[in-house]
């Protein structure tokens, strides 16, 4: 490659002509990598420390997995949500109340029945967020903290504040605590929606005008966007997700309850930012949320072996995901 | 007030040096303003006007020279300093607090204490008053400012300038958001403080403005001073061409073919209006053609541009393209359509400057590009590269950032994504805004080879070499509406009319200066 432009082709270069054609900069992105970096390190230091304690043993961290599936699952949406420059803080409220509606509709119409009204949750509560946000013109700040207690409170009001039991085992186990051969269900759900996230928003135009709207809504328009639809769906999405993390809870626990999911915006939301997806938009991963997710339920599973107190526990992980969150901070020049 | 001492010099800026870069902005620029007169500032865009007021304010120190205020040497260069020594700059983005009282906008952060430390509203409500009558502005100082008009708030900047003793005052194009009537008790206050021994700094676009309102005027040209004198002696011609004649041979005119007769108007406008601006307009545009729209700012030519790009939604008239009628109710229904448009300020309503180049210039070809569901990404390079090629953007790689680029590079991935997408009318809105001279010339260039290819442009601009260069016709604008039509042959026929380029272009943006601030031709 001594000249570079030596060898251009009429039809125009090649993927490998382009390679050699530009220096690549060699630069690090040390924001991406600091997730993973981070992730390694925790890990380590649990499994030297708590070696002792059980740590290591494929249970505890088949457990970690089946505990943060469901911050998974959320955390994949949220990245969407973030990308856009919209937020999304009635996720948690939605998947207890999707745990109820999902425990009620298989006690009165089986399985069928219970899965629809699960997702059928999900899709009322996302169109009502979404058109609230594009068409009333109400930031989704504000949309989703109103949907916050709307859904609790209705979680609460339809169950009369009880637990509602789930008696059908299949559901149970494709749902929540089963597994398939040594692989939780629970995991599968996680790759699931993490390959399909993943997909979605690096190889498909809706993923491109998610992150086009995000990163500066003006220019998207101008391009041809149609940013309302884009905010629209990301909601929908994201709340139609906050019921499937609802169901997977109430397949874990064999029924609903509408404190499931409970503060669970909060640990979405700082995975999806841990794992590299900037709050105000146009920049997101998937699978940084969800190493984000894990990184999360790593650490909740480590301070508990450590036989923190919970007051200290939440302390802890409070301290951690600052530091994180500060490491992988943009540095603007 | 120092003012009344008649030997004094209100502001005397003298050989005043500023380079960025390496690029001197500032060529020894010499500015004298005396207590008691208006004094206008003119010239370009980008001839130094607004350099040389941030010296003056202390947001710029000077490469060399010398600035005195009121006979005090600035020795500092902040903009505390400026302040304290009376120089005030009102500001076109008003920087007033909405949802406060006009007495506590003028006295924000120095407001009048009571006996006991508490801040003393009815204090501040009478001193605002005072100050009002002083400068016959009838407002209550309690009216909240979000529910005053645009002139009003400007007078309100103008009285909190004053409270802080100001000597010194700068207007920067102060009139484009006025009505006449609002201008009107600008300019009677200017007027007023004149009188009192301020010296007012008037800079303007508008020729009737500067006539009507300077005793002197300052004209400067790509960094150096041109002329200074008295506005009756030089006259508003005088100062057009003071203004317009420099070396401009990146921008020589190329002839090019009128439309065959017969042929279809692929963008027809028939008595179109926005909600504000444009007021029925009418025109039809040719494939192959480029379209200049003239106008001074607030005529209602970028609004124009926005309502033909669906940005605006309009409110009446009828628009065709190819014959069928067309109503946009986004700006995506008009690039389906095939009208692109390539908006003013590339860096808030082009650009996603976080995102690559690649990312950047892909995203109206998404559609184009996908794949059974999926992005090609190669192929995406591929066009992307052969862009890069194409327009020479510096760049190490296509994945570079656009926060990276240089402004030249940066509007030449704007046009990139529009060359990616293959519209057949596109609408560009000073295309060349805030790019180097090289980078004009290179846009230029490229506008000419697309309409070469067929497209039909419109060009929305406000430099004037640029609009001559370009256009096949051009329609001036003012107050909503086109005023005049200015064919290809009366341009030809401008040009046409003196030996050397140099005095042809300068006669013909002469004349087209005139037609644009409607003054009938000399």
């Amino acid at each position: 490659m001594s000249d570079p432009r030596a060898d251009r082709t009429p039809r125009g270069p090649s993927a490998r002509d382009i390679v050699g054609r530009f220096r690549r900069p060699l630069r690090v992105d040390w924001q991406q990598l600091i997730i993973y970096i981070g992730f390694v390190a925790v890990f380590t230091f649990f499994a030297i420390t708590l070696h002792d304690k059980g740590f290591l043993q494929q249970n505890n961290l088949l457990n970690i997995v089946r505990q943060t599936a469901t911050i998974s699952v959320m955390a994949v949406a949220m990245t969407f949500v973030l990308s856009a420059a919209e937020i999304d803080l009635s996720v948690g409220a939605v998947a207890g109340l999707a745990s109820v509606t999902t425990a009620m509709g298989i006690e009165s119409f089986g399985l069928v029945g219970g899965i629809a009204a699960g997702l059928a949750t999900g899709i009322v509560v996302g169109v009502v967020n979404g058109l609230l946000t594009t068409k009333v013109g109400i930031p989704s700040f504000l949309v989703t903290l109103a949907m916050l207690g709307i859904a609790r409170g209705t979680a609460m009001f339809i169950s009369d504040t009880a637990a509602v039991p789930i008696l059908d085992e299949g559901y149970n186990s494709t749902f929540g605590s089963g597994d398939i051969g040594p692989i939780p269900t629970l995991l599968i759900w996680t790759l699931v929606v993490g390959t399909i996230g993943h997909v979605a928003l690096r190889k498909t135009r809706f993923g491109r005008e998610v992150l086009a709207t995000g990163g500066n809504q003006t220019a998207a328009l101008y391009s041809g966007v149609d940013v309302k639809k884009i905010q629209m769906r990301v909601l929908a999405i994201s709340a139609l997700a906050a019921a499937l993390a609802g169901m997977l809870y109430a397949g874990r626990l064999h029924s609903g309850r509408f404190q499931l999911g409970e503060g669970d915006e909060l640990s979405v939301i700082a995975a999806a930012v841990l794992g590299g997806t900037l709050l105000f938009g146009g920049k997101g991963t998937v699978i940084g949320s969800i190493v984000g997710a894990l990184m999360i339920g790593l650490i909740n599973n480590g301070l508990i072996l450590m036989g923190l107190e919970f007051n200290l526990q939440l302390i802890a992980k409070g301290v951690i995901i600052l530091l994180a969150v500060a490491a992988a901070k943009p540095n603007r020049d | 007030m120092t003012g009344s001492n008649g030997a004094l010099v209100a502001v005397r800026m003298i050989g005043i040096e500023k380079a960025f870069g390496g690029v001197r902005a500032l060529k020894g620029v010499s500015l004298e303003v005396r207590p008691g007169e208006i004094h206008a500032l003119v010239g370009e865009n980008g001839a130094g006007k607004s350099t040389v007021l941030k010296v003056l304010r202390g947001v710029y120190r000077p490469d060399d020279g010398e600035v005195e205020i009121f006979g005090e040497r600035v020795k500092e260069f902040t903009p505390q300093e400026a302040r304290d020594l009376g120089v005030s700059m009102i500001f076109q983005e008003l920087s007033l607090i909405s949802t406060m009282t006009i007495a506590e906008n003028v006295f924000l952060d120095r407001e009048p204490k009571t006996a006991i430390g508490f801040i003393d509203d009815r204090e501040a409500e009478r001193l605002t008053r005072e100050l009002c009558d002083e400068l016959g502005i009838r407002l209550d100082p309690r009216t909240v400012v979000g529910t005053l008009s645009t002139g009003h708030r400007q007078l309100i900047e103008i009285v909190k300038a004053l409270s802080q003793h100001a000597r010194v005052l700068i207007l920067d194009e102060p009139t484009s958001a006025l009505t006449t009537s609002e201008t009107d008790a600008l300019f009677t206050l200017l007027r007023h403080l004149a009188d009192q021994g301020v010296a007012v700094i008037y800079v303007s676009h508008r020729l009737d403005e500067v006539r009507d309102i300077a005793q002197r005027v300052t004209v400067l040209r790509d960094g150096a001073n041109v002329i200074t004198g008295e506005m009756a002696v030089i006259g508003p011609e005088g100062v057009v061409r003071a203004i317009v004649g420099r070396d401009v041979s990146a921008f020589e005119r190329v002839e090019r073919s009128a439309p065959p007769p017969g042929l279809k108007p692929i963008l027809e406008a028939e008595d179109l209006a926005g909600e504000r601006l444009p007021v029925d307009v009418s025109f039809t545009l040719y494939p192959g053609e480029i379209l200049g729209i003239g106008g001074l700012m607030g005529s209602g030519r970028t609004e124009l541009a926005r309502v033909l790009a669906g940005v605006d939604a309009k409110r009446s008239g009828t628009m065709r393209l190819d014959g069928k009628a067309v109503d946009f109710r986004f700006p995506g229904d008009a690039v389906e359509a095939g009208i692109a448009l390539i908006p003013e300020d590339r860096v808030s309503q082009g650009l996603v400057l976080d995102h690559s180049i690649v990312t950047n210039i892909s995203l109206p070809i998404l559609r184009r590009l996908t794949r059974r569901g999926l992005i090609d990404d190669e192929a995406a390079l591929r066009v992307v590269t052969r862009l890069v090629d194409q327009l020479q953007i510096k760049t190490t790689s296509p994945q570079e950032l656009v926060r990276r680029l240089s402004g030249g590079n940066q509007q030449k991935v704007v046009l990139s994504k529009w060359l990616a997408a293959d519209p057949r009318v596109l609408v560009l809105d000073e295309p060349t805004a805030g790019v180097d001279i090289g980078s004009k010339a290179e846009i230029i260039a490229l506008i000419r080879e697309l309409a070469d290819a067929n497209k039909a442009i419109i060009v929305v601009s406000s430099e004037l070499p640029e609009m001559l260069a370009l256009s096949d016709r051009i329609l001036v604008m003012a107050n909503g509406r086109i005023t005049r039509e200015v064919s290809g042959a009366e341009i030809s026929g401008w040009i046409g009319r003196y030996d050397t380029i140099e005095a042809a272009r300068t006669y013909a943006e002469e004349q087209l200066t005139l037609a644009i601030q409607g003054v009938s031709q000399l």
